[in-house]
């Protein structure tokens, strides 16, 4: 496993919504649910409208599993595996995300 | 040459055209060339609701022809050219342009004539009758110098015209011959019933008048005599004494006529020449003229299913009728005179409500045979279909007149109806077709009406229809869950509701208290529109800014690569030179994709996340506010130039649009809306595509709700005429609030209207009467939205906080290197896929 790469603080998270950091390259898509105080990463991608903007859709659940709808064709991915709930063939890759001591960070994969 | 025969149709009128269209949509449209002659000048048009010209409808709202109608069907129609001849064994029509058309198959639809009796003095100057376009024309012009008007008739027409001069502000009268009003459909108390009624509206009402000569006058043009030596002075006299078949070309030609006129015609519809065909008001069927407008449609489907050789025959027809006459409720059903050997008769009259409603049953008290009712005609639908159906009577027959006064109903549930029962009248639909409609997948009262015409013609039956659609619904099991979504077990409506009483401020609150789960993007979109409406703040305060949709959260609208559009308001469609000249140094300077927009105003396409602070704070700066064209709010009140500077402009339009966009700028709704203000009846502004469209009269302002254009083209509807500008605010006031508050979600409000039990007539008396007596709190709602206007895009450039989300990367200042714009007719536009890989393999090799 690669290193954990910091982004920013938790202060940059949006409450109920998302944000997008540059890690190692790679446009990643950040969102903040504070009723299950989770924090879940997504590539910011979306393979529908193929432009870099999941970190701005609206999130929640579909069924109690938690989601992110894309702002443009309203696609829902999962927020903790990437995998579309309207089509299942295609996803978005997820990465894991922690918060330590104030500050947020991503794992990128080998 | 294709083998086609050539089916010639006299006469364009209602039932007319009622014929072409079903023809169009048959099979035997194939096998035909078709040519029609319409005398009038312009094609058919609704006869039934002529007095509603002199509320402020045009010929064009009256039409009943879609536009291109000919043309698609590949008819070919000669207008303003009246058929005066048919040569039958040469098979020719001569028109009296001197046309002269072949025919296979012939159908007369040449309607009636209005009955002028022939009194002395009936052909003096503004002595008219009521019946096209043309005469309303006349009889304006006469009113124009005229005070007092008389109506020679008290029968359904008779009174039909009396409201009309009285819409034209005349002192009305009505004279009739026989005791009563309505004699054909009325007994004795219902037409005195209806005499009170129509007296206390200020109409004068004459029975037992025979006129007898018509001379000038002292006071007025003229003076009617009447054979009991009374006299009643009058401006304007208005023949509505009955109508006439027009028969003289089948008389001319030698087909049978009846010994009092009529073209005689079989089950079939043929004449006596069995190429010949005559539907409507024309035709005689067992010795009786039809002077309705169903059984005319009937005959015309009849000849059409008879063209498509298929067995149909006409075998008379229901001449039941409700009707509203000057606001007063009347109906007639079947035998309302008592007539059949053995009737009973039930009556109840209510003195204080003004109500009389009277039972005709059979001996054994089983079955209706007939009923009349005035000043209440609720219950017309459950009898018409007790009386058509020969459905039994309950125990007490007279329990379906007198009033209820427990919670017991006595409707007739909709599931004793036969599925052969006639819901829709107006374009024959049977419970049948309805539930047939139904099991297809129409689960709303909106896709029942699309999809089987029912309650589109006069829209009586829509309770009806309403009812039908709930049984068969909870019939099937189908719990039709009108959720919002798994979130929320309520509809928007009830949302609304829970906010209002609740005053919940917050998503998570009214999540907590009525919800389950995290919500989704359709709650939270629904929600925060029905709290920025409620409470207006402003909507990236922090527990409302994950309820909105990215077009909201970033206050511009996204474009399929990820940048935004940005739209500053120009209230009116109406900017100065200066202003315009900062858009355009603005667009230039962020390299934008500029736009003029179909709503008066200037897009701006292009602009990364991160440059939208920078782009709004010049935009501020000079003055520009945001234009919510990325909210479901109000987006533009589009208007014409008006009468400052307009040849034809009767009103500033430009000042009133103004004034509206100002007002109500900033109101968020279940879905956008649009206004436009025209100022005059050319409505160069298309004020009836819109939500909310006016147009300026001589008199005031006009008020059409519930259009649209897109996807769906929705003609708006007349609301109101000639108001004063204070009243017009206010109905526009309820209309939106009450539209905010019971739309449902992404509802646009052609379809709320479409989808609302009662439909226009209902949202009159909520708008206009006040019936729910909410008037005032809608008022006050929409001054509080008023109130509390903020332009969000200046409240968002004071907070610093709230602009660090306006850029693409919380931990870098790159630009998303997806976002790629080549450049085309001078402008940029979005790099497509052949392109970027193109312009990537230029930058890897270089």
């Amino acid at each position: 496993m690669s290193s954990w790469i910091d982004v920013c603080s938790v202060d940059d998270l949006q409450p109920d919504s998302g944000i997008c950091a540059l890690v190692g390259g790679r446009q990643v898509a950040i969102f903040f649910l504070p009723r299950r105080q989770a924090v879940y990463a997504l590539g910011n991608f979306d393979p529908f409208s193929r432009a870099n903007v999941l970190s701005r859709g609206m999130i929640g659940d579909i069924g109690g599993e938690p989601m992110v709808a894309s702002p443009m064709y309203k696609q829902h991915f999962h927020l903790h595996t990437g995998v579309c709930f309207e089509d299942p063939s295609v996803a978005t890759p997820a990465y894991r995300v922690r918060i330590d001591r104030g500050r947020v960070a991503v794992q990128l994969p080998e | 040459m294709s083998n086609k025969q050539t089916l010639v149709v006299i006469g364009n009128g209602m039932v007319g055209q009622h014929f072409l269209s079903s023809l169009a949509g048959s099979a035997a449209m194939a096998d035909y060339r078709v040519v029609t002659f319409c005398e009038e000048p312009r094609p058919a048009y609704d006869r039934v609701h002529l007095s509603e010209y002199f509320a402020g409808k045009t010929a064009a709202d009256l039409s009943l022809v879609e536009a291109g109608f000919f043309a698609e069907h590949g008819i070919e129609i000669h207008l303003g050219d009246k058929a005066v001849a048919i040569d039958r064994a040469a098979k020719q029509v001569t028109s009296a342009k001197g046309l002269t058309i072949a025919y296979d198959k012939l159908v007369l639809a040449t309607g009636s004539y209005p009955f002028v009796p022939p009194v002395p003095g009936h052909e003096r100057p503004q002595c008219l009758v009521y019946r096209t376009i043309e005469d309303l024309e006349a009889i304006q012009a006469a009113a124009a110098q005229s005070t007092v008007g008389a109506v020679v008739g008290g029968g359904l027409l008779g009174l039909e015209a009396a409201k009309a001069l009285k819409d034209l502000g005349l002192e009305t009268h009505v004279v009739e011959f026989a005791p009563r009003l309505m004699a054909v459909q009325l007994d004795e108390g219902g037409g005195a019933m209806l005499k009170h009624k129509i007296e206390a509206l200020g109409v004068n009402v004459h029975l037992n008048k025979n006129t007898t000569l018509i001379d000038d006058g002292m006071q007025c043009r003229h003076k009617m005599n009447f054979a009991d030596g009374q006299v009643l002075e009058t401006d304007i006299v208005l023949f509505s004494a009955g109508i006439r078949p027009r028969d003289e070309i089948a008389r001319q030609s030698g087909l049978e006529v009846g010994p009092r006129g009529g073209i005689v015609i079989d089950n079939q519809c043929r004449t006596s020449d069995p190429d010949i065909y005559a539907i409507g008001e024309c035709a005689l069927w067992n010795g009786q003229i039809f002077g309705l407008v169903a059984p005319g449609y009937t005959m015309a489907r009849t000849v059409v299913a008879g063209l498509s050789g298929e067995a149909a025959s006409f075998t008379g027809a229901d001449m039941s009728t409700k009707l509203k006459l000057m606001g007063v409720d009347v109906a007639s059903i079947g035998d309302a005179h008592a007539r059949t050997p053995g009737a009973l008769v039930y009556t109840y009259q209510n003195g204080s409500a003004e109500i009389y409603k009277r039972l005709v049953v059979s001996q054994d008290q089983k079955h209706l045979l007939g009923a009349v009712l005035v000043g209440d005609a609720a219950g017309y639908g459950t009898l018409l279909q007790y009386c058509l159906n020969g459905i039994e009577l309950p125990e007490n027959p007279d329990s379906l007149i007198l009033p209820q006064r427990s919670d017991q109903s006595v409707g007739l549930g909709p599931d004793a109806l036969p599925a052969s029962a006639q819901i829709c009248s107006c374009h024959d639909v049977s419970k049948g077709q309805v539930c047939g409609a139904i099991e297809a997948g129409c689960l709303t009262l909106g896709d029942l009406k699309a999809q089987t015409k029912a309650a589109t013609g006069c829209g009586g039956c829509s309770a009806l229809l309403k009812s039908v659609l709930d049984c068969e619904l909870s019939k099937m099991g189908v719990a039709v869950s009108t959720d919002l979504c798994e979130h929320f077990a309520y509809t928007r409506q009830d949302l609304y509701n829970l906010v209002m009483v609740g005053q919940i401020k917050t998503f998570d609150e009214l999540l907590d208290k009525h919800g389950k789960g995290l919500g989704c993007d359709v709650c939270k979109q629904a929600v925060g529109s029905i709290l920025a409406s409620y409470w207006n703040d402003y909507i990236l305060e922090k527990p409302h800014i994950g309820l909105q949709d990215t077009n909201d959260t970033f206050l511009a609208n996204m474009q399929k690569d990820g940048t935004y559009s940005v739209v500053p308001r120009i209230a009116g469609g109406e900017i100065t030179p200066d202003m315009l000249i900062v858009l355009g140094q603005v667009g230039k300077k962020y390299n934008l994709y500029t736009k003029i927009t179909g709503g008066q105003r200037v897009d701006f396409f292009g602009a990364r996340l991160e440059q939208l602070p920078a782009i709004w704070k010049e935009l501020t700066d000079a003055g520009f506010e945001s234009g919510h064209a990325y909210g479901k709010s109000l987006r533009t009140v589009k208007s014409c130039v008006g009468s400052t500077w307009c040849r034809y402009g009767v009103d500033d339009s430009v000042g009133l649009a103004i004034e509206l966009e100002n007002r109500y700028k900033g109101l968020r709704a279940p879905h956008k809306i649009k206004f436009a203000v025209s100022g005059c009846t050319r409505e160069c502004a298309e004020a009836q595509g819109k939500d909310i469209g006016v147009i300026a009269t001589e008199n005031g302002w006009n008020l059409y709700v519930c259009g649209n254009g897109g996807m769906k083209p929705r003609h708006a509807d007349l609301f109101a005429t000639n108001l004063d500008k204070e009243t017009l605010i206010k109905y526009i006031d309820r209309v939106l609030i009450f539209y905010v508050r019971t739309a449902a979600r992404l509802q646009r409000t052609s379809v709320w209207m479409e989808n609302m039990e009662g439909g226009l007539e209902y949202l009159k008396s909520v708008v206009i009467d006040d019936k729910l007596g909410i008037g005032a709190d809608l008022e006050q709602q929409m001054q509080h939205v008023i109130d509390t206007y903020q332009c969000e895009w200046k409240t968002t450039l004071q907070d610093e906080q709230r602009l660090k989300r306006f850029r693409h990367f919380v931990n870098s200042d790159q630009a998303d290197d997806n976002v790629v714009f080549v450049e085309e007719r001078g402008q940029i536009r979005p790099a497509n896929d052949f392109e970027r890989k193109h312009f990537k393999l230029v930058e890897e090799a270089a």
